[in-house]
């Protein structure tokens, strides 16, 4: 045998191995707000794509006048809500996903988490200026 | 990160032709991925040609005859040849399915037969199943209640209660549903995959158990059960026709029903 060890003996048992760490009791929240936050956007999407061709080539005051009725800003938040923390929930399946190593997971995942978080309030910001 | 090449040391080469004998029809091509643990070689697929008119219907056949009478260093476990031990789950024709239920006709041009993807290979078309023996272990199949059993005969359950477990006691424990899952090749050593999910659920279903929510509360994990990403090829896959995803999305749904 010409194996190389590339990573440090293991001796633990494998039963040791499968139950790792235990469970976390945690899973079902990001689950269901993942879920929930894509039924949402599917609507909401729609109406979003629908007032925007509506909009197109209008003044900004006319665009303005349909942002200040608190129908279209309460939808509009709901859809900027909704958009970023499905995002950031999706993102970090992703991540989960598909990097391994403990350090470098933790470091894209808070990476992520500020990325997002940030374009999300950046996004909250603008549509509060829009409709106030 | 996940990795998408192959290592240079399990790059596959082409392998031997072993010719038909003289006279056969009806020959047909086995491509048969080989690896010896042993010589130090790379992986290489072998070439087969087998005369179908000389052979028995199923995959299964087909290998045993190349064993019997052309090559008996070709490594496969093998035992009921009627789907019910699991012993010869492999993927023939790019899909994880027991030998012994293809038929041959099924498969179109070459067969190609290679083994379950993604576990350890211990030779040829063996792989090392223990990581998924082990995940089996830790959900604890075995009945678990507090309530003694009665001392003059069994544990009894409606037809309705018994009717819950149907289409889960028939698994077989061949790993394919597993080995198909690509969420369990990237994370299979946290995510249990869908063959241990199955015999989670066959447990939580059961009438006669009264663990159901230590049950519930252990795979409650964002690896263990929620790296389910409902791709559904464990369903696809089943040589037994069951429905790992399903049982996989009860047990979801269970999660919710009690967080409410």
């Amino acid at each position: 045998m010409t194996e190389k060890a590339t990573s440090p003996a293991i001796m633990r048992s494998m039963l040791g191995r499968a139950r790792g760490l235990g469970s976390a009791r945690s899973g079902l929240h990001h689950w269901w707000a993942q879920r929930l936050t894509a039924f949402a956007l599917v609507p909401l999407v729609l109406w979003f794509i629908y007032s925007a061709i509506r909009l197109s080539g209008m003044k900004r005051g006319d665009v303005i006048n349909w942002a200040v009725d608190p129908v279209v800003g309460t939808l509009l938040v709901a859809l900027v809500l909704a958009l970023f923390h499905h995002m950031r929930l999706g993102l970090q399946v992703v991540i989960e996903d598909y990097i391994h190593d403990e350090r470098p997971r933790m470091v894209w995942l808070l990476v992520m988490k500020g990325v997002t978080g940030l374009l999300g309030l950046a996004a909250l910001v603008a549509v509060i200026k829009l409709a106030i | 990160m996940a990795t998408f090449t192959l290592p240079a040391n399990s790059r596959i080469q082409i392998g031997k032709t072993y010719k038909a004998p003289k006279g056969a029809k009806r020959v047909r091509n086995f491509k048969i991925y080989r690896w010896n643990p042993d010589d130090g070689a790379n992986p290489s697929t072998d070439t087969y040609e087998v005369d179908l008119d000389a052979c028995g219907p199923m995959v299964l056949d087909a290998l045993i005859k190349i064993k019997n009478e052309v090559d008996t260093t070709l490594t496969f476990r093998r035992s009921c040849r009627e789907g019910i031990c699991g012993s010869c789950a492999m993927n023939i024709d790019g899909t994880n399915t027991l030998a012994c239920l293809k038929p041959i006709e099924e498969c179109k041009g070459d067969v190609r037969i290679s083994p379950l993807p993604h576990m350890p290979v211990v030779k040829d078309l063996v792989p090392d199943l223990s990581q998924a023996y082990a995940q089996l272990r830790s959900i604890e199949p075995w009945l678990q209640s507090d309530t003694p059993a009665p001392p003059d005969g069994e544990r009894l359950q409606s037809k309705e209660e018994r009717a819950e477990l149907d289409g889960m006691w028939e698994c077989i424990l061949c790993f394919c549903c597993t080995t198909a899952c690509p969420s369990y090749w990237w994370n299979g050593d946290k995510y249990l995959g869908p063959a241990v999910l199955l015999a989670a659920y066959r447990w939580i279903a059961d009438s006669r158990d009264e663990r159901t929510g230590e049950r519930l509360d252990a795979l409650q994990d964002p690896f263990k059960l929620y790296r389910c990403h409902t791709i559904m090829n464990c369903t696809q896959t089943c040589p037994k026709g069951l429905n790992p995803a399903k049982a996989i999305s009860q047990i979801k749904t269970l999660m919710l029903e009690r967080a409410g």
